[in-house]
């Protein structure tokens, strides 16, 4: 009967009846969406379930195999947690927009097309805006129209690949696309973006840490998922995505160390963690692909554990800044408790869940020979204990007593870690099931003694250097600031750079005016050149390049008239 | 937003173990002697090790030693670069 609905739907239906609802029945209607969701996807058979005919064009918009499969089940799982969670917060608005924002992106996983991909994508860029929004501040109405301006560009840009990939083979698959083309380089920037590549990934660490206290738990399971599923789906195997996603694991790690707003100490580590799903996609083996699936499915389950115990934190005491918090053990010791959970897990400490997913992708790049970027990864391994592992609980448990005393977490949040705690120690215990939901079949063993010490090893001692720079006052304090990132570029750099054009003389401004416009026409210039074959295709190519065109123009002045 | 964070003082506070300061210098030293003992056990184990540099005595150890050290450190200098008023983009 459901079988006929696709995967996702029933999230964004089961949306419009949440305001009618009141008290528990409500919840229980919430509750149940991704319960009925999951048992669904279990029954799924495998192939393209759905074509519709657009115009000359067959869409897919069901399509199963075990990629979107093991993505999905994760996508409800986080679904059904982030919920459960949010129980004590009774924000419709929140709850409207978190519950098609999921169901949205679970139906972006089964998307067997381009175009019913673009849907979905921007019904999740648009939902989750509103996910932000839901902060309910100032702030969080500022930097939640920041983020939307970012993601709808990431969404002009798929539709860009998608018309421009039609014109060129007459195909609206949702495949393999490889960096060859026109069309399958501007799908590959729509989902660099989303998945927060180096100096495309500022909208992530300036957005999610503005959302409520259970808004950015729903944030950070499915956006940047997504936009893994999508490269593991199309460029499995790009060398290039190796290199970026090294540099991923390595310098967001350095602001984590600076930051002092927890949520956003947790915002760059997120931003590392995909590092390593990048790398995974881009060696491209078997053992590789699966490693990045699996710590795709344990990131969004000790991330979101993470983001739940700071979220009880603000919730209680009102502010998350390490600057103002300590001790909070005493107050809140369960919550305490499974924080330190969710930090040995991202830590891939043995017996929790980040091990037996990291240890694949680590493998894989021991296996290939790539010592460099191994280097890079097992710095990465180190840097993301100290400060995701370590920093995260040591500020707001432990560190000096700030005095602060408040109450345990209310308990439907305190359901809501706990059961997470549970799936981040199961998996590291028992890894089997997770290895089973692979898309490719598994001969792997984590727990070897080899694995164990060495891991252990490399843990504690950074464990070590933590405990040395904290008593030798190395260590750098937690201050009330801002970091500067890349996000200075348009909310300061670009409206100053706008306001000393205006005030420029007449004729210098049309001077700079017009070297702008040849520049950018040079640019456009070399682009097509470098693009545009000599083959009879020359024509469509030309026309799709010109629809691509026009859309990054729109895409751009859409930007400037929101930010 | 702020939930009910009830400042009620209860009157005699209990102190906690870790209030202890000889307590925090307890765990500091025991962290030193696992770590001894973790590095001593590279003497009993096979590495299967991929690249040469795993065979290194206590390679994983120094290396996550010195990784640590150096990202605070770094982060440290990049900080006095990058640090700007908690209000910096409100104003």
């Amino acid at each position: 009967m459901i079988a006929s609905l696709p995967p996702g739907l029933l999230l964004i239906g089961g949306a419009l009846a949440v305001p009618f609802l009141r008290g528990w029945l409500r919840w229980a209607w919430m509750l149940a969406l991704p319960v009925v969701g999951f048992v669904d996807l279990i029954g799924l058979e495998h192939g393209a379930h759905v074509t519709v005919a657009l115009f000359d064009y067959e869409l897919q918009p069901v399509r199963v195999d075990r990629l979107s499969l093991a993505f999905g089940y994760i996508f409800y799982i986080a679904a059904f947690l982030g919920i459960l969670y949010a129980v004590t917060i009774n924000r419709t608005a929140e709850q409207v927009a978190a519950l098609i924002y999921m169901g949205s992106a679970v139906g972006a996983l089964f998307a067997g097309d381009l175009i019913t991909l673009f849907v979905y994508w921007e019904v999740t860029a648009v939902a989750s805006a509103f996910v932000v929004w839901a902060g309910n501040t100032e702030r969080s109405y500022r930097a939640g129209m920041r983020y939307l301006a970012v993601q709808v560009v990431s969404g002009v840009l798929l539709l860009s690949g998608a018309l421009v990939q039609i014109a060129e083979t007459g195909s609206v698959a949702f495949a393999q696309s490889g960096l060859q083309s026109l069309a399958g380089l501007l799908i590959f920037l729509a989902f660099g973006i989303k998945c927060a590549f180096p100096f495309l990934h500022n909208w992530l660490q300036d957005a999610y840490p503005e959302a409520s206290p259970t808004g950015t738990v729903f944030l950070s399971a499915f956006t940047t998922k997504l936009a893994v599923y999508g490269l593991a789906r199309g460029f499995a195997g790009e060398d290039i995505l190796i290199w970026i996603g090294a540099l991923m694991t390595a310098f967001p790690i350095f602001y984590a160390v600076i930051e002092n707003d927890l949520r956003r100490v947790l915002a760059y580590s997120l931003n590392n963690q995909l590092g390593f799903m990048v790398v995974g996609i881009g060696i491209g083996t078997e053992l590789s692909l699966n490693g990045t699936v699996a710590h795709a499915f344990t990131h969004i389950l000790y991330k979101s554990l993470l983001f739940m115990s700071m979220g009880a934190v603000l919730y209680r005491v009102g502010t998350v800044k390490g600057s103002e918090l300590g001790g909070l053990y005493k107050s809140m010791p369960w919550t305490a408790a499974f924080c330190i959970v969710g930090a040995a897990s991202i830590s891939a400490f043995p017996l929790f869940s980040g091990f037996v997913s990291k240890s694949l992708i680590m493998s894989a790049t021991a296996g290939e020979g790539l010592l460099f970027i191994w280097f890079v990864l097992l710095f990465a391994s180190a840097g993301v204990f100290h400060h995701s592992g370590i920093k995260i609980p040591y500020f707001a448990f432990f560190a000096h007593d700030s005095g602060k005393r408040c109450k345990e977490a209310p308990l439907p949040m305190l359901l809501a870690m706990g059961a997470t705690a549970f799936l981040c120690i199961g998996i590291g215990v028992w890894s089997e099931p997770l290895y089973a939901l692979l898309p490719y079949p598994v001969d792997y063993v984590p727990y070897t003694t080899a694995h164990v010490v060495t891991q252990l090893q490399l843990l504690l001692f950074s464990a070590l250097a933590f405990a040395v720079l904290m008593r030798t006052g190395l260590y750098p304090p937690e201050l009330r600031s801002v970091n500067l990132d890349i996000d200075w570029i348009y909310r300061r750099g670009l409206p100053a750079a706008g306001r000393a054009m205006a005030r420029a003389p007449a004729g210098l401004r049309d001077a700079l005016a017009a070297a702008g416009v040849r520049t950018a026409f040079g640019f456009l210039n070399r682009l097509v050149r470098l693009a545009g074959p000599e083959s009879a295709l020359a024509r469509t190519w030309q026309t799709a390049g010109m629809v691509g065109l026009i859309l990054i123009v729109m895409a751009v002045y859409l930007v400037l008239a929101l930010v | 937003m702020t939930g009910n964070a009830s400042e009620k003082q209860n009157p005699p506070e209990r102190r906690y173990w870790l209030d202890e300061r000889r307590n925090v210098d307890r765990i500091y030293w025991a962290l030193l002697v696992v770590c001894a003992g973790l590095f001593a056990a590279d003497l009993f184990y096979d590495k299967h090790a991929k690249f040469a540099v795993e065979e290194w005595f206590g390679f994983y150890g120094l290396y996550g030693f010195i990784a640590c050290v150096f990202l605070v450190l770094v982060a440290k200098q990049l900080r006095k670069l990058l640090i700007r008023p908690e209000d910096y983009y409100d104003r």
